[in-house]
């Protein structure tokens, strides 16, 4: 079977302007590669501020006019080029961003979602959308403001599913639920998975990733560092990377052992390996190399040197 | 709806409240105004030649040598009573005057109040929505010329352009001067009142269309326009659907606080025009000492700049989803 979406050395800067007109590039996405099967979720996991949405926001090409994008994203095996994304974005590839905020604030639910269509079939498509995720007719009479927070999600939601989309990209779609209401949410995106979508989904949250995907790629400081199964967090020894190692022991059921140190910021990187100045067991070999690759490792990809070391215990 | 009441009635209450500060700061200024108004009136050779009983009359009509408290109060007792006095220049009251005049400058500010909200909208939003493109750069070059030009000096511009060199235009007042009142047409006062509508209103539009791209430009990177154009609405429609309704109610506010931008410059530029406004009167009224008339310009323009933002505040809670929905579920 095909990927329906494969990411291949995905890199995103950004130019800027510091100190009156010296201008500057700023690396936020570097060497990013994935593949998503139809009927797939995986999750791309790393922390706040890492760059993961400008990562959907690329594939959709609605990045802002600054940035700068280089390498390949193949949509059913062919490039996808700015004219093919501007005809599939909104009805073979979709998003489905983060809350409330995504939403018109002066415009009524239901025309919004219609994006002024008003012939019956349209909004028959989205009544059954929106009816599919318990939400009435009443629902498309409201403004954003009177929605809940998973209320809210469940509209973008809908507004993902009426299209029938092969490729659907979730942006954190869960932070600020409560524990039932998030779980309902996954939910709804393993069905759509089931009904033969891939699905990106965005998060922060690897405990997450791990329990709704069936793989978890996870970033660090603008770089895929693992990728893994997500069977493989079941067992801290299948894990690859001294990252993900660490992150899994500061999970709550493994001991909520807080990551010592913190990233670096894009633009304070250094050559050699990124991690370093977090790593318990970073080498010399770690710091003079100009690069780490990422490699298949195990069934999985891995950016170290020495994966697999047993290094926080 | 009772809520709408219970705001209206605040808003009345804190307009008195300004209203009176605003007489009050009127009159304190003439007060302390140097000019004394018999000298500015009469003339000073014809006050020397007068005899004293002439001269006392005099300074009674003016008011010289009452204390300013007892003037004050006595104005404001009889204007509670709906009597603004008389002019003490035009002889005619108050209140007629300022109708007369009112009635001259309502077109105009009316006109250029139009103008720059309609032309102003539409630039800030074309400005906002080609960001940093030429069209961009082109409006906010224009309005930041004209920003930085005093109204006073553009309306001389365009006197001397349209009216001087090109003799297309009347040079100034409001209808052809020694004619008949009645054979003035409406072709004439429209003539008359070209020049200075378009003044106001090309120095209204520079500040209308710069707060407005300003908005138009976070509305464009607000997270509901990416959204939308990641669900395949083109960047038209997104201006259009998402931006322009955006817009709009900032608008709204912005227009009704232009009232007090038209009504300023109004006084200027009908000066330059010699147009018989109410601007004219005012400055008339001020460097003529005629304290009821100054008094009775003043608070009338403070009301119609009030009533312009009461307006505004209303309209907004009756366009407003947010606000509108928020209050009847009180």
């Amino acid at each position: 079977m095909e990927p329906v979406l494969q990411i291949k050395h995905l890199s995103i800067d950004f130019t800027r302007y510091e100190r009156g007109t010296k201008r500057r590039r700023l690396t936020v996405i570097r060497d990013l590669s994935l593949e998503i099967y139809p009927g797939q979720v995986v999750a791309v996991a790393g922390a706040s501020g890492s760059g993961k949405s400008l990562l959907a926001h690329s594939i959709l090409d609605i990045l802002p006019h600054n940035s700068h994008v280089e390498g390949e994203i193949l949509y059913d095996g062919t490039l996808l080029t700015p004219e093919r994304i501007e005809r599939l974005r909104g009805s073979e590839i979709v998003l489905v961003p983060q809350g409330v905020s995504y939403l018109d604030p002066l415009m009524k639910v239901g025309t919004q979602l219609r994006k002024g269509k008003k012939d019956p079939g349209t909004k028959e498509r989205y009544r059954i959308a929106l009816n599919r995720y318990g939400l009435g007719e009443e629902t498309e009479e409201l403004y954003p403001f009177e929605l809940s927070g998973g209320m809210a999600r469940r509209v973008m939601i809908a507004s993902a599913s009426a299209e029938s989309p092969r490729l659907i990209i979730a942006d954190e779609p869960t932070p600020g639920l409560d524990a039932g209401t998030a779980g309902r949410i996954l939910g709804h995106f393993r069905e759509l998975a089931d009904e033969g979508a891939g699905i990106l989904f965005i998060t922060h949250d690897l405990e997450l990733a791990s329990e709704v995907a069936d793989r978890v790629v996870v970033f660090y400081a603008g770089e895929t560092i693992e990728e893994a199964r997500a069977e493989d967090f079941a067992d801290v020894a299948c894990l690859r990377h001294p990252y993900t190692k660490a992150l899994w022991y500061a999970m709550p059921k493994h001991g909520f052992k807080p990551v010592q140190g913190s990233q670096p910021y894009p633009g304070q990187l250094r050559s050699g390996c990124h991690f370093a100045g977090q790593c318990e067991t970073c080498r010399e070999e770690c710091l003079e190399r100009e690069t780490i690759p990422l490699r298949p490792y195990d069934g999985g990809r891995v950016r170290c040197l020495y994966p697999k070391e047993e290094g926080q215990v | 709806m009772r809520h709408r009441l219970e705001f209206t009635g605040k808003k009345l209450f804190r307009m008195g409240v300004l209203l009176l500060g605003v007489s009050l700061v009127t009159f304190l200024l003439m007060c302390a105004s140097p000019l004394d108004p018999l000298q500015t009136n009469v003339g000073q050779t014809a006050l020397g030649s007068m005899s004293p009983e002439q001269v006392e009359k005099l300074e009674a009509y003016w008011g010289v040598g009452i204390p300013p408290a007892q003037r004050y109060i006595g104005w404001l007792w009889d204007v509670c009573h709906g009597d603004f006095g008389t002019s003490l220049l035009y002889r005619q009251p108050v209140l007629e005057v300022v109708g007369e005049r009112l009635a001259n400058s309502a077109g105009l500010m009316f006109f250029a109040w139009v103008i720059s909200g309609v032309l102003g909208l539409a630039l800030g939003v074309a400005a906002g929505a080609f960001r940093g493109r030429w069209q961009d750069r082109l409006i906010r070059g224009y309005c930041l010329v004209i920003t930085s030009t005093p109204a006073f000096w553009l309306a001389i511009l365009l006197l001397l352009i349209f009216s001087v060199w090109l003799g297309w235009l009347p040079i100034g007042l409001a209808v052809p001067a020694g004619t008949d009142a009645s054979s003035v047409t409406l072709a004439d006062r429209l003539a008359h009142a070209v020049l200075p509508a378009l003044t106001l209103g090309i120095t209204g539009v520079a500040n209308i269309a710069l707060h407005t791209r300003e908005k138009m430009v976070d509305v464009m990177e607000s997270d509901y326009v990416l959204f939308a154009r990641a669900r395949g609405e083109s960047a038209r429609s997104a201006v259009l659907r998402h931006g322009l309704r955006n817009v709009i109610l900032p608008g709204i506010t912005l227009q009704g606080a232009s009232v007090s931008e038209i009504i300023g410059g109004s006084v200027l530029v009908e000066q330059v025009f010699s147009y018989p406004g109410l601007g004219q009167a005012a400055v008339t009224a001020g460097l003529g000492s005629d304290m009821p008339l100054l008094l009775g310009i003043t608070v009338i323009t403070a009301a119609i700049v009030f009533a312009g933002n009461l307006a505004a505040d209303l309209v907004y809670g009756a366009v407003d989803p947010r606000i509108r929905k928020g209050a009847a579920g009180r």
